[in-house]
């Protein structure tokens, strides 16, 4: 069964005004391939990943099913969607996190800057200096402070003006003024909120081109998710990002795009797949796909 | 961890039948309770004393030695039981010597081969090369070292011995080989080959069990590997391997057989490693069977005293460093 | 912080020090492949040793006859010697396990636990001298008997480690439920607890033997006798056993003497082999069992 044709045809390029990009889908047992956006351009700026046709596997099973999406530049884009619809997988995959998992296996391409991510040449050590990465789980090291933020600049020969470094990202992370006088003192000693944030300043030290979120706030109290909220907003303009999230509030606050992830029942082999794609506001005020609306709207999820 | 109960004593059974059950088997469930206690508690109190009687009887041995030479015995290096003088100044230095090379070669590669069976190879090759690696330590020293004097000594003497002389001779430990490859560098070698099972399957485990999380979250930071075990994975695990190190010195120390058959017999303090030298374990099993002296014999159970010393400090050591810093009982295997 | 250290189009291979740093890594990896391929490699050539040169001597004589021609005495004698030491050690092993998960609070089984493991780390030649100076002294004489209880010493920590290890894996809602009916402790622990246990009792139990087989310290000390022509089982005597058999005959620099030694030491590992392969396999058992 395909879904129903999304696709707003557009002026292609030039000086149109700015539409909001849709993705078509078809369901990928239909042997659909997905088509890029028609237009080049979204909102004006240009793609930083862009998914083709992805589906991802996990030995026989089918995580995520035909994928295929721009991520915007210096924008904040957020992949909402019930458990297990595969958006951390199709995150982990924007990084190659996923490929410590020996059963993983990605069909399509995901394009970073127009370079293909999975081709053979590719170093995965590179991939994930340029795209960083935040987990679910606040994961410090056990180390003091310092040297947490310290320490991947160190590893890439980043040594000079390395306080001033760490300052830096302690402070676009919003924790330098609580822990500038104890930089020295163990990060596991720090709370919840705080060890997320320095977790985050690890992930900026080294000023990746990329932010993934990973349910950054999941596992936080209010307050703590607050802080965290608040700090997407400042550093958004500074790196993509790209945040999973359970929390459809969360998301229609921090987030330009929106991305909803269901599972697919209706497929041969249900899996996860890309139902919506759209501005934040076009998908929690007006959503094409009804199964968006039903999400959105709390029907179920 | 399912566990039993936490129960200083026995509980008697059957106090909540009531009236039904007849009081004959009641008596009998309570004696056999009380029964396997105390043979239970008999039992683990024989551990105790066997360890306790073994501190004495060596001891005891050794008194003679003792009153004759007193703590002198330790830095004397005199040993000539002709003439009833006895000194264990050699024997503490070869015990060390060797001790601290089969260390120093051994650490290291068996650490390797720890990150090697948990990080870096397939699930299978582990399964594979792991009880390989567990096989080695199965073998017995009489065997090995028997090895040792016919094969490993003469080839170490023929072609590794020159080499390290003719290329680091200028350090004395480097001199010149021996004519039969006994000595205590070959003994070390055996020593290593000895210490190397316990080290790396005590490290595989603790590297296995570092938290998955803080690995990848090294790698989201565009590290490498080797990073990876350099910055999270040895830092974490650094107490346990050192407490898997001591249990390995310990090892090595109280190794007697292998290391009589290779390393010479000798009974002065050498600065060349390939010279001949003694360790305590190995003088003891040496020269005892044909020890004739009541003396000779006492200052032979002195030096067990100071082996057992040495040897209860670094088991000692290796497990209060294991509680200390890591939830981890370090149980030799 | 405004400018990136990298062009984030360019292709992704390795920028900056990367380069530098992979390689640094793959040899890194390469070194520890090395170290393991290298531990499997000495252990293949130290077996390979000891069977190449001690197939030659192998023979129907040589295992069942006495010197010059065989080991058969040592082989006898060093089985009876372990059976004796297995038979004092497998009890007192087991009800000392049992001690610690059944009865003893925490601390006192932490000490208990502390014990084994400082008696598990004794020299052997230490408890040679200790069983040397408790009874070949005062009965002025080396005996098997003396023999295997130096032995039993040694497999003790070893089947109390593995038993408490086993124990403790059973459910502890086992126990509850058997007191909630009423049963008695001794009831439980013999005929519920033990018999699950039973896999990796023996487990530990056959390891055990595997390492008290080759012992020789002791044995060169309280139970020295090597050259023998008729087997004995004379326990209160020295009597032939293969560790101190290989070693005698490894000092004393015989070639003849050699290939003996080589055709005992295939004999005792390939006991050992079979024993630690057959444990091996009665663990993976009894842990299947344990798991359905």
């Amino acid at each position: 069964m395909s879904y129903p044709d999304q696709t707003q045809r557009t002026e292609s390029g030039s000086n149109g005004p700015p539409v909001p990009s849709r993705v078509r889908i078809q369901s990928a047992a239909q042997g659909g391939v997905a088509q890029p956006a028609i237009g080049q351009r979204e909102l004006g700026v240009e793609a930083v990943f862009e998914a083709r046709d992805v589906s991802v596997y996990y030995g026989a099973k089918k995580a995520l099913a035909g994928v295929s999406m721009r991520i915007p530049h210096s924008r904040i884009t957020a992949l909402i969607g019930p458990s297990g619809c595969g958006k951390t997988t199709f995150l982990r995959s924007l990084n190659r996190m996923n490929d410590s998992v020996s059963s993983f296996r990605l069909e399509g391409q995901i394009l970073y800057h127009g370079n293909d991510m999975y081709a053979g040449n590719v170093d995965q050590v590179e991939v994930r200096r340029r795209i960083g990465m935040v987990f679910q789980k606040p994961n410090p090291f056990p180390k003091s402070i310092y040297d947490n933020v310290a320490w991947a600049p160190r590893n890439l020969g980043l040594r000079h003006g390395l306080d001033q470094r760490v300052e830096e990202a302690l402070r676009g992370a919003a924790l330098w003024d609580e822990v500038k006088d104890r930089l020295k003192d163990s990060a596991l000693g720090l709370s919840g909120g705080q060890q997320q944030r320095l977790c985050i300043a690890r992930a900026i030290a080294i000023e990746p081109d990329v932010l993934l979120l990973d349910e950054p706030a999941s596992a936080l109290d209010p307050i703590a998710t607050a802080s965290i909220e608040e700090l997407m907003h400042s550093l958004k303009g500074r790196f993509t990002i790209v945040i999973v999230t359970h929390n459809m509030q969360q998301a229609a606050r921090v987030a330009e795009q929106t991305a909803f992830f269901s599972v697919d029942t209706a497929a041969a082999v249900p899996s996860g797949t890309l139902v919506e794609f759209a501005p934040t506001e076009k998908i929690f005020s007006d959503p094409a796909d009804p199964r968006t609306r039903d999400y959105v709207s709390g029907r179920f999820g | 961890m399912s566990g039993p109960s936490v129960n200083p004593a026995y509980i008697p059974a059957g106090e909540g039948r009531g009236a039904r059950s007849s009081s004959r088997l009641k008596r009998i469930d309570r004696i056999g309770d009380v029964a396997l206690y105390l043979i239970c508690a008999l039992a683990a109190l024989l551990g105790v004393i066997v360890l306790v009687l073994v501190g004495y009887q060596v001891i005891h041995g050794a008194v003679p030695a003792i009153s004759k030479f007193g703590l002198g015995f330790l830095v004397h290096t005199t040993w000539q039981p002709n003439f009833g003088v006895f000194g264990a100044g050699s024997l503490i230095f070869g015990t060390m010597v060797s001790s601290f090379v089969a260390l120093a070669i051994g650490a290291p590669i068996a650490i390797s081969i720890g990150l090697f069976l948990s990080l870096l190879a397939p699930k299978g090759v582990s399964g594979v090369i792991s009880p390989l690696v567990e096989l080695l330590a199965a073998i017995p020293s009489v065997i090995l070292g028997f090895w040792g004097i016919l094969i490993l000594a003469p080839f170490v003497q023929k072609n590794v011995e020159p080499w390290l002389h003719d290329h680091l001779g200028f350090i004395p430990l480097f001199g010149p080989p021996q004519t039969t490859g006994s000595s205590v560098f070959t003994a070390s070698l055996i020593l290593t080959i000895m210490v190397i099972p316990i080290i790396a399957s005590i490290s595989r485990d603790l590297f296995l069990a570092v938290p998955r999380d803080i690995q990848d979250g090294a790698s989201a930071l565009g590290a490498t590997r080797w990073e990876v075990v350099r910055g999270v994975v040895l830092p974490s695990t650094s107490s346990g391997i050192v407490a898997a190190s001591l249990l390995g010195l310990g090892r090595a120390l109280g190794e007697a057989i292998a290391v009589t058959q290779v390393i010479g017999a000798g009974s002065a303090i050498n600065k060349s490693l390939f010279d001949t030298g003694d360790t305590l374990a190995s003088r003891i099993a040496n020269q005892f069977p044909g020890a004739l002296t009541e003396l000779h014999k006492a200052s032979l159970f002195y030096l067990g005293v100071i082996l057992l010393v040495i040897g209860l400090a670094a088991n000692l050591l290796a497990q209060w460093i294991g509680r200390r810093f890591g939830p981890r009982t370090l149980a030799a295997k | 912080m405004s400018e990136r250290a990298f062009d984030p189009s360019a292709p992704l291979t390795p920028s900056g020090n990367l380069r530098r740093r992979q390689i640094f890594s793959r040899v890194a990896e390469s070194g520890a492949t090395l170290a393991a391929v290298g531990a499997v490699a000495v252990l293949v050539i130290v077996i390979a040793a000891v069977v190449s040169h001690g197939l030659g001597a192998l023979s129907i004589d040589f295992l069942t006859k006495g010197t010059p021609v065989g080991i058969a005495p040592a082989i006898v004698g060093s089985a009876a010697i372990v059976l004796v030491a297995t038979a004092i050690a497998m009890p007192v092993g087991i009800l000392t396990a049992l001690f610690v998960t059944e009865f003893a609070n925490k601390r006192v089984a932490a000490q208990i636990r502390l014990m084994l493991d400082l008696l598990n780390g004794l020299p052997s030649i230490i408890i040679g001298l200790f069983i040397f100076g408790l009874i070949v002294k005062p009965t002025q004489q080396q005996s098997a008997l003396a023999a295997s209880v130096a032995l039993a010493i040694i497999e003790l920590p070893m089947i109390a480690r593995g038993s408490q290890e086993v124990l403790l894996l059973v459910p502890g809602s086992m126990r509850e439920a058997a007191d909630a009916l009423g049963v008695s402790r001794w009831r439980t622990v013999l005929k519920v607890i033990l018999p699950s246990a039973l896999g990796g009792i023996l487990t530990s139990t056959v390891l055990a033997v595997a390492r008290a087989a080759g012992e020789t310290a002791p044995l060169l000390l309280i139970c020295s006798v090597f050259d023998s022509r008729h087997v004995s089982l004379h326990l209160t005597e020295a009597i032939p056993n293969i560790p101190v058999t290989i070693f005698e005959l490894s000092e004393e620099g015989n070639p003849e003497g050699f290939t003996r030694a080589w055709g005992a030491g295939l004999v005792l590992i390939s006991f050992i082999l079979f024993a630690s392969l057959g444990a091996r396999a009665l663990l993976a058992r009894s842990k299947r069992r344990m798991a359905s």
